[in-house]
């Protein structure tokens, strides 16, 4: 053993390594990205690792090598579990042989994301076991309980970290590469009575999951990070108070109430489904009140609420449900404080400082000599004065909808635009109908939404955001950058090929930065019938180290702040009532001195 | 040296300009020591150019130190801004007798330029002035001497630990930084960490 400073995401990396992965796969989502990057990093070859083309894609290859005896980790954002639902549904129904987890990370908030959702109700959903991690240190630990779990019950198991703990960092001890679990895998054997799933074994085995899953109730019960604290005096007659929580909300409660911890009884819940009931029975007994302190979902709120009402036990159950914590969002100290304060009947903590000073909002923005804003300029110069509707997608570009570009019209989920733009199409046909998708988001789901166009006779115009990696995420390879994940070159899958393939109309690849040839083409292809694409094709400036820089010739610059009204790029600022290129950002891409009407910037200068 | 007292420091400024090194150093600097380190941060879609903070809590754990990677508001012993704004949207978090050290040099976003916010920087100033111990620090003109701008982070360390707001030695931030940055860039950040401000 030894210490080391790790991210959640790390440490949940290093816990499965040492659980004695085989296989890891997975698809970038913010706040999981960097369990999958770290096991690539820190596994020896014996381990395939690879960032699949999709999450679903991604667990169905884990239940290969799972049916096969391996053990193997699939990570995903929360999102991502919505992409394989299908095969983790039925997944429970089959079973596993070698220890299969899911890791899933929940993103309160959202921070990162389109949804609140709680993966905890989606594990009891899909009635698959799911561990709950409270600190980086327990995470480490209860990755490795979840693979044995999983292989000891024959179930996929689910792993849910949120954003605190995935992007938290803390000191912690871990296993020396030495002491990994090295395990035998037998192969895949064949038995077309246990992995053909037929109405009639789904039948059988759903009857054995319900009573495995109360068997589990029972283990977790007796689970060590279940923790029942116990008050040290006893609490005086309709007084009698228990503090219920899960995750970091549960280390809030405790850096709130500090050495007043011990005046409490508390419940923490690691293992939300199958719930720990007579752990939760024992914990309510003989309490008066309760205040639920978790994220997103009111999993335990509603749980101790069943238990309560089983059991008979007169006790108020309190929480999201009952308004005494807010229903979404993310929890912060001071809310958990507040709440505490209030249930406890105890002095309000002091308000904090108001910041009475008046502060500007700071959105994230696209990048200084990003491509995408190129591409989104280009569209909207050459569509001016046009019906039009501009479907975004999942990625940087969703950045595009900022003022003042203002080029995305809606955003939903993966791949969505393409077939949210044909359906505006077919209600609206005199509508020019644009869909953005970045070359990884194509490549996740954004085919099939392609081939739904041109087989039902849609009228689009497809624009593929090439940058050459998963940008958003931190710069992850896709099936279009000819690298893997371990940086191994790899076969290269051709966009354009792809969509010749599928029988476009006409398939053009551009350069952004070539304003007037991208507005010409924009338009030319705007109005051809059918189903047409542009491929604007420039890297991602964040990786590309550009030496070039540009400049405005003060003297030439009018001051009509053309550029900055027009592209919002954050190089581009003003001294005095001029345009000024601040050249610690600048990558010289040049779009501002083609926009400028009296050519006062001067681009591409080497530095 | 474990039972020295919990510091919790905040980091803020804006996505890109290296906040997250200069909390590795300061993680480092403590596990160097044996403390025990929380740390959270910002990661994904904000770091595009958005605000961004990181908070550390170096020390001791449990009923008398810190069980979460948050510091609760009003219990920060530093603000250290990369940016004045960013520094100013923290202030909640400092504590009584905490010390602010933030960069001069406002950086007003895309939506200020265009005119959907605005961006006061000596009414920024003042307010932190008024309500808090702040020492506002020239970091353009020791870029400009330095040569690099993407020193400032170990600039702002440097900077605050001379003015007695880091529970660390000189010598302890070095250590913690060469074990980080790249050895090429040693003797850079070495500069910019011992920089003498006029």
């Amino acid at each position: 053993m030894h210490t080391e400073f790790l991210m959640g995401n790390e440490a949940i990396a290093l816990g499965a390594l040492a659980a004695g992965i085989h296989l890891a796969a997975g698809y970038p989502g913010t706040p999981s990205t960097e369990v999958l990057e770290t096991v690539a990093r820190r596994s020896g070859e014996k381990v395939h690792v690879e960032w699949s083309t999709n999450e679903k894609a991604a667990l169905e290859m884990a239940a290969g090598a799972a049916y096969s005896g391996a053990r193997a980790l699939v990570t995903m954002k929360q999102v991502g579990l919505n992409v394989a639902a299908d095969p983790l549904m039925s997944l429970e129904y089959v079973g596993i042989k070698g220890g299969l987890v899911l890791m899933v990370a929940d993103d309160p908030g959202p921070i990162s994301s389109q949804t609140e959702q709680d993966t905890r109700t989606f594990a009891a959903f899909a009635k698959v076991p799911i561990f709950d991690p409270s600190t980086v240190a327990e995470a480490y630990e209860m990755i490795q309980e979840a693979f044995d779990l999983s292989e000891k019950y024959g179930t996929p198991v689910i792993f849910r970290a949120t954003t605190r703990i995935d992007h938290g960092y803390e000191s912690i001890e871990v296993k020396e590469p030495e002491e990994y679990l090295q395990l035998p895998v037998e192969g895949f054997v064949k038995d077309s009575s246990r992995w053909v799933i037929f109405p009639r074994l789904s039948r059988k085995n759903h009857e054995l999951i319900e009573a495995r899953n109360v068997k589990l109730s029972e283990v977790f019960s007796a689970y060590e990070k279940n923790e029942l604290a116990r008050e040290k005096a006893p609490l005086p007659q309709g007084k009698r108070r228990g503090i219920a929580s899960a995750g970091i909300s549960y280390r809030y409660a405790l850096d709130q109430l500090g050495e007043g911890a011990e005046e409490v009884r508390r419940l923490k819940v690691a293992t939300p489904f199958p719930f720990p009931e007579q752990l939760a029975r024992t914990f309510l007994t003989d309490l008066d009140e309760v205040l639920c302190l978790e994220e997103l979902d009111p999993v335990l709120e509603r749980a101790l609420t069943y238990v309560a009402g089983k059991y008979h036990l007169p006790v108020r159950i309190r929480g999201k449900l009952t308004g005494d914590m807010p229903p979404a969002g993310e929890n912060t100290p001071a809310i958990v404080g507040a709440a505490l304060a209030k249930f406890l009947e105890q002095e309000a903590p002091s308000a904090p400082l108001e910041v009475t000073v008046e502060l500007p909002q700071r959105p994230p923005v696209l990048c200084a000599g990003c491509p995408h804003r190129a591409s989104f300029y280009a569209v909207k110069q050459a569509m001016k004065g046009e019906k039009t509707i501009f479907c975004g997608d999942i990625g940087c570009y969703t950045l595009g909808n900022a003022m003042p570009l203002d080029m995305c019209d809606t955003c939903l989920c993966m791949g969505a635009g393409i077939n949210i733009a044909q359906g505006v199409y077919h209600l609206a046909p005199d509508t020019k109908c644009f869909a953005f998708v970045g070359d990884s988001t194509f490549f996740a789901s954004g085919i099939t939404g392609v081939v739904n166009a041109c087989y039902n006779q849609a009228e689009m115009v497809l624009v593929v955001l090439d940058n050459s990696t998963t940008a958003m995420t931190g710069h992850q390879p896709h099936p279009g950058t000819g690298r893997t994940i371990r940086g191994e070159v790899a076969h290269k899958v051709s966009i354009e090929k792809v969509l010749e393939a599928i029988g476009l109309q006409e398939v053009v690849t551009l350069d952004p930065f070539d304003l007037p040839k991208a507005v010409a083409e924009v338009q030319r292809l705007a109005a051809l019938p059918g189903v047409k694409a542009i491929i604007f094709r420039s890297p991602c400036i964040a990786l590309e180290k550009s030496s070039q820089r540009c400049a405005v010739q003060a003297d030439t610059c009018i001051g009509c702040q053309k550029c900055i009204r027009e592209l919002g790029c954050p190089a581009l600022h003003l001294e005095g009532k001029k345009a000024k290129i601040d050249q610690a950002l600048c990558t010289g891409c040049g779009l501002c001195a083609q926009v400028c009407p009296v050519k006062a910037i001067g681009g591409g200068e080497n530095v | 040296m474990s039972e020295r007292s919990l510091q919790n420091i905040i980091l803020c400024g804006v996505g890109g300009q290296g906040t997250i090194l200069a909390a590795k150093i300061l993680a480092a600097a403590a596990m160097n020591r044996g403390q025990r380190v929380m740390t959270a941060e910002t990661i994904g879609m904000a770091q595009r150019g958005g605000s961004v903070f990181s908070h550390l809590r170096l020390g001791p754990a449990g009923s008398k130190g810190a069980n979460s990677p948050l510091i609760p508001q009003g219990q920060a012993h530093l603000i250290l801004g990369f940016e004045p704004a960013e520094a100013a949207r923290h202030l909640p978090f400092l504590g009584k007798d905490g010390m602010v050290v933030a960069a001069r040099q406002p950086l007003p976003p895309v939506s200020a330029l265009i005119g959907q916010s605005s961006y006061q920087a000596e009414e920024i100033y003042s307010f932190l002035e008024s309500h808090s111990r702040a020492h506002f620090v020239d970091t353009q003109r020791a870029l400009q001497e330095l040569g690099s701008a993407k020193v400032l982070n170990v600039l702002l360390l440097g900077a605050a630990q001379r003015l007695g707001a880091l529970d660390f030695s000189q010598e302890e931030l070095l250590v913690a930084m060469r074990g980080l940055v790249p050895e090429r860039f040693h003797a850079l950040n070495e500069r910019a960490l011992m920089y003498e401000f006029k």
